[in-house]
């Protein structure tokens, strides 16, 4: 059923979308100590075999596919399959999670305590909790959330916590390690740790891709994992990886299991707690290492306001009927099982395919605040912009963002205005307002003698902070603006001319965004119907031909790509003008930054 | 063979004991020590036995499973018994079997739905006659009819979508008339006649099929002769020194077994259908017996075949037991499935009947347990003549089916034996399953290979749990179909299928077959749950031989047989993606044909293929199977 949901043709203004509740007017009620302590008992997997943990490691460690690789390993290396074999537990210890429940009671304590400091509420949907509910006890689940904070996963496990959830091993990035105590407790509250790169290491795959897989098949609890790999340090998702998928697929693609629920997971934030930390490191100021004395340092964060936060947990995805048609199980039938094997090229284009669109349910339940739509309109006009008329533009805006889909939680009894003083106050530290003039501005570091080089840069920290809320709203608009593009470059109103043109700008965007691949003929017309229903575009046979009326919104669309555009422009020139010969990946970065300050600085972006 | 005049005159001294018991009525629960070989033989007395006549719808039924006189009915206390004199279970109430139907089911014994008690005839339509080859015929002396009843029951198999029409009186495309061929020169000369007269032959063994083998092509435009095998019936010779028996390939199992085991003898071959189904039949099937860990399947068996084809007579030039002479020609007629011809006589191999018989059966905690075990039988290659592991719901099924037992006595036993292993040994009576086994042989053979068994199940958590337990497994296989039967009568329709896969893959396979089942009903509007159970009925070095009953309720559904159909379908698309085969021993027919390219290569379907036009090229064997 879950499938057809996902291959359904979009009808972005019909979708039903269930009703959240806050969860934390429950805890603001009651001692957070009896709540830790209080009686757990989660909804438990059917098939589940009971399995603790230090046996997990030894079932691991025996399993025929783990024994095959060492002996692989070994006649290619040369060394004793007991050395291989005890590399491979060291491997298992260095990554295994020891869940227990004592180290979660500690961490629900904790967080509830500091959940009630930062956000306003937390918001759930729990016809959606119901729905994992009965998932969990029909198949093993794979959770996949969205991942824009460190917040994510810590939010994930106390959600399920509170719902009487099984609690959900995760894999964490290594980094997480390094932090002393805070990994060790992570490790206990059940994050696993994976190394960042270990793309030749056939050993450390085996074990990393047995120890997962064995959790699958033994129901021993849900694998949650980030299908964008890492934390996007720009809101905008990031194109999925599929090497995790794969190896939770294969369990069903086998036949171990009869199937697996793949349970897409949108988490938003009205205020991102990195916010600005994102912003430079995207600037080049390195990420701050993970470390206990720098979360301790960090504590400013919880005097914050981070206003609301929301958690849509979308409709579990079976991997058995998204596979039907497209994957071939007799393809493992020659071989033993636990032989590992490449996936073929069907495969690697069905896991790429199911991970385009898992991310795509992501991004379609991430729920928008006023203050998205307020941060577009402000980047927009980058002298700033009278109150009365942001918020008239924000009001269509509103309305634009509606009638082509967007999950916007929009305040249902209040007046715009209001509204929009409320977002303005929530993130004023991206703002300055004085009479009745709102502007980006930097409030936060009143240096007086600056540079033009920090200058720009304090600058850009804004503009980044404030894009990043942009950015959740882009996949709202994009498919139209892909076509207000196209129709303004394709100097024809041809039809197809104009998706030839959308055709090119959809292939050069293919990383930036989220665009299923094989799907552009899909978006072609997803574009035209919404731009059509809006009244903006007359779609003929061979023809598309823009209304009179439509010239505003066509223009709004162009210039919600105009920085992407912008970006990759100047890309080319730098690699036109100032490329040596040997560019290493690692030197490109910091140079094409280098070379926009430049360019800014002598005023020359256009 | 040195202990051969030894163990004959023991043998002897066996059957007439055998033969004692068998007339005592109430032996159902004596111990059986020393049985006739099998519990599944008809009671009947073996001199009066008589070859399948040629109208075979006077004993048995037109429209169901076997002989006319046994069925199951719920009685008007509404206890279930099964009738007639022919088996051990004739004559017996079955106190539990209605609780189990209307709980396993949902089904209501006040909800009926008889059958059409006789054939309309005038729903048959009138036979497509080829005169020439008839007057042919009539020259050439061959028995022959086109009397509707014989046509009709000549129509089909016993696959559900057959008798399922049958009982609602449809009746689809049969065959024009019927011949009983009586000898191999018969038959040579029907075959040469059909060629000259461009006919279309269906060979028809036991029609036992369950693969819509029988089913006549509805885009048949000749005149469809239904070939039946059953007058060619005898055994031609026994040749003691080399352990072999010349037969016509039309004999019913039941009757080769009896007719040799008087002379002292036995072939071991005992599908499951055996009271019905034919040698030749077995042949061109590719056929599987129960005890074939001892005797070896069909395959195993034959020394040599004849076959009557359009271009002649095929068969080896001598009884050589093993041949380098290029590909086997066997292997050609092996599993054939009636494309090529009709087989007429087989030499197969003979065993002296075994000294001793002792059945057995082992508890285990699960079905994981239990396969396990099985695969270690398997491993050390000590699997008793016949070993079947039962799932959970099989097992229960099984205990529906006990008799009522005639004493305080006994039933307190069960009780204590049921306390002893649910209480005692903490087993899950909602996990347990069951292995029933067969040991046979020399006495002391049996029971070294029977301690043997055990031992290995002990290993996996079994517990012995008797010898009654092991026979009512083996009795459930037999009854089974006749309690399909029943189960139509009230609603409920359902089938059996089998698959052969590696031992790694058995327990993956089963457990996701049915739960697809489970499923694929669900989402076709059943509204009761299902039955869906499995049994692991064949060991081998390799893997095991799977099998799958599937039944539900159809109440609520307006086109029942579509619904089975399509989740058979799906169960078996579930089975090949798990790395199961085809089809193990009930062959393909019509109803698996569109899985044969995907399952022997399309270079093997065409190698098939380009047998089938040399031998056959005008199609005259035009069931249209496999191909």
């Amino acid at each position: 059923m879950a499938s057809r949901a996902l291959y359904s043709p979009r009808h972005p203004v019909l979708k039903k979308r269930d009703d959240f509740e806050d969860v934390l007017e429950e805890r603001r009620r009651s001692s957070d100590l009896r709540y830790a302590l209080r009686c757990y008992t989660p909804t438990l997997y059917k098939g589940l075999v009971p399995c603790k943990v230090s046996m997990l490691k030894s079932i691991v460690l025996q399993s025929d596919h783990l024994q095959c690789v060492i002996k692989q390993v070994s006649s290619e290396s040369g060394d004793s399959t007991e050395c291989v074999a005890e590399e491979a537990s060291l491997i298992l210890d260095e990554m295994a999670h020891r869940m227990q429940l004592s180290t979660v009671r500690f961490f629900v304590f904790t967080l509830s305590k500091a959940f009630k400091r930062l956000f306003r509420s937390v918001c759930v949907n729990e016809e959606g909790i119901q729905r994992l509910q009965q998932a969990v006890q029909e198949h093993p689940v794979v959770l996949l959330p969205s991942h824009r904070s460190y917040m994510d996963f810590l939010m994930m496990s106390y959600l399920l916590y509170m719902f009487d959830l099984p609690l959900p091993v995760i894999a964490a990035g290594m980094d997480f390690m390094s932090m002393k105590f805070i990994g060790e407790m992570l490790r206990m509250s059940g994050a696993f740790f994976i190394r960042r790169s270990f793309g030749g290491d056939k050993l450390y795959w085996a074990v990393f891709s047995e120890y997962v897989k064995t959790m699958l098949r033994k129901g021993y609890a849900p694998i949650e994992f980030f299908l964008e790999g890492t934390r996007s340090r720009t809101c905008k998702s990031l194109t999925p990886k599929t090497g995790l998928l794969n190896i939770v697929m294969e369990p069903f693609f086998k036949g171990e299991l009869f199937d697996v629920s793949l349970v897409p997971v949108s988490i938003s934030y009205e205020r991102v707690l990195e916010e600005s930390l994102y912003a430079r490191e995207l600037l080049g100021v390195p990420k701050p290492k993970e470390s206990t004395s720098g979360l301790l340092k960090a504590r400013r964060v919880l005097s914050e306001d981070y206003g609301s936060m929301h958690v849509y947990f979308g409709h579990p995805v079976s991997v058995r009927s998204l596979a039907e048609g497209k994957i071939k199980r007799s393809q493992y039938n020659l071989l033993p099982r636990y032989i590992p094997q490449k996936p073929s090229v069907d495969t690697h284009e069905f896991l790429n395919d199911a991970a385009f669109r898992l991310v795509r349910i992501q991004e379609e339940n991430m729920v928008l605040k006023p203050w998205v739509l307020i941060a577009t309109l402000l980047l927009q006009n980058p002298d700033g912009m009278d109150l009365s008329s942001l918020t008239e533009q924000t009001d269509w805006l509103r309305h634009l963002a509606l009638a082509f889909g967007a999950f916007l939680d929009w305040p249902d009894h209040e007046a715009c205005s209001e509204v929009i003083s409320c977002s303005l106050a929530l993130h004023r530290r991206l703002l300055s307002v004085s009479a009745g003039h709102v502007q980006l501005s930097v409030t936060d570091a009143p240096q007086v003698e600056t540079t033009p080089e920090e200058a720009v840069f304090q600058r850009a920290v804004v503009v980044l902070s404030c894009a990043s809320y942009r950015n959740q709203i882009l996949h709202v608009f994009l498919r139209p603006a892909l076509l207000a593009v196209a129709m303004q470059s394709a100097n024809s109103s041809r039809k197809d001319d104009i998706y030839n043109c959308f055709n090119f700008l959809r292939n050069m965007f293919s990383n930036e965004f989220i665009l299923c691949p094989g799907d552009s003929v899909q978006d072609f017309e997803e574009a035209c119907y919404l731009l059509m229903k809006r009244g903006v575009l007359q779609v003929l046979e061979h023809e598309i031909v823009m209304s009179a009326s439509g010239q505003s919104t066509l223009a709004f669309l162009c210039s919600v790509l105009e920085p992407f555009l912008q970006g990759y422009q100047v890309v080319c020139r730098y690699l036109c003008e100032e490329t040596n010969e040997n560019l290493t990946e690692k030197e490109f970065i910091p140079a094409v930054r280098s070379f926009a300050l430049k360019l800014i600085l002598a005023g020359n972006t256009g | 063979m040195a202990s051969n005049s030894s163990s004959s005159s023991a043998q002897q001294r066996l059957r007439i004991i055998a033969g004692h018991l068998q007339k005592r009525p109430e032996d159902e629960h004596a111990s059986v020590a020393a049985q006739e070989c099998k519990a599944e033989t008809p009671r009947s007395n073996p001199s009066s036995a008589a070859p399948v006549p040629k109208r075979r719808q006077e004993i048995m039924k037109w429209n169901g499973w076997g002989y006319s006189d046994s069925r199951f009915l719920f009685n008007k206390k509404g206890q279930a018994e099964f009738t007639g004199k022919r088996y051990r279970l004739s004559g017996l109430i079955l106190p539990s079997l209605k609780d189990w139907f209307e709980g396993t089911f949902g089904a209501n014994l006040q909800h009926k739905s008889p059958a059409t008690p006789t054939v309309n005839l005038s729903a048959v339509a009138p036979p497509n006659l080829n005169e020439p080859f008839i007057e042919d015929l009539k020259a050439a002396g061959v028995a022959a009819s086109h009397d509707p009843e014989d046509r009709v029951f000549r129509a089909h198999g016993h696959c559900l979508h057959e008798i399922f029409a049958l009982r609602e009186g449809r009746i689809g495309r049969v065959p024009d008339m019927v011949v009983w061929p009586s000898c191999h020169s018969d038959v040579e000369k029907i075959v040469e006649l059909a060629c000259k007269h461009n006919v279309c032959l269906i060979p028809y063994g036991g029609g036992t099929s369950v693969s819509s083998a029988l089913e006549c092509p509805h885009e048949e435009t000749r005149s469809i002769v239904s070939l039946d095998t059953s007058q060619m019936n005898r055994i031609l010779w026994i040749d003691e020194k080399n352990l072999t028996a010349h037969v016509e390939a039309g004999i019913i199992g039941q009757d080769l077994e009896r007719q040799l085991n008087e002379h002292g003898y036995c072939t071991g071959h005992e599908p499951d259908s055996m009271e019905f189904s034919s040698l030749g039949g077995w042949v061109a099937t590719r056929a599987s017996g129960m005890k074939k860990n001892i005797y070896g399947n069909i395959e195993d068996l034959v020394v040599h075949i004849k076959m009557v084809t359009p271009r002649g007579v095929i068969e080896k030039s001598c009884l050589g037991p093993r041949m380098s002479t290029g590909p086997d020609i066997h292997h050609f007629i092996l599993g054939s499935e009636g494309t090529l011809g009709v087989v007429t006589e087989v030499t197969m191999k003979i065993r002296p009947i075994p000294e001793y018989q002792k059945y057995g059966s082992v508890v285990f905690p699960n079905f994981q347990q239990g396969v396990a075990c099985l695969r270690e039988v398997a491993r050390q290659r000590c699997a008793p003549a016949s070993i079947r592991l039962m799932d959970n719901e099989q097992f229960q099924f099984g205990h529906a089916l006990k008799p009522q037992v005639s004493s305080i006595f006994m039933s307190f036993l069960d009780g204590l034996k049921k306390f002893y292993i649910t209480k005692f040994k903490g087993f899950d009576p909602h996990h347990l399953c069951v292995a029933t086994l067969l040991f046979e042989g020399d006495r002391g053979k049996v029971l070294q290979h029977e301690k043997q068994v055990y031992d290995i199940a002990a290993k996996f958590g079994g517990l012995a749990a008797g010898e009654d337990n092991g026979q009512r497994g083996y009795m459930l296989t037999f009854v089974i179909a006749y309690l399909r039967d029943l189960g139509m009568d009230y609603y409920v329709i359902g089938e059996s299928f089998e698959t052969s896969v590696p031992w790694d893959r058995v327990l993956d396979l089963c457990r996701n077959v049915k739960e697809r089942i489970v499923r694929e009903c669900k989402e076709r509007g059943v509204q009761f749950p299902p039955l869906s159970t499995c049994r692991v009925t064949q060991t081998y070095d390799a893997g095991a031989c799977v099998y799958f009953y599937f039944a539900f309720n159809y109440r609520g559904l307006s086109d029942p047989v579509h619904v089975y159909e399509q989740v058979e379908h799906a169960a078996r698309e579930e089975i090949l993606a798990n790395g199961g085969s085809l089809s193990h021993h009930h062959g393909v027919g019509k109803l698996r044909k569109e899985w044969m390219k995907e399952s022997v290569s399309g270079v093997g379907l065409g190698m098939l293929k380009s047998v089938k036009e040399y031998v056959d090229p005008q199609n005259i064997f035009g069931n249209r199977n496999l191909l």
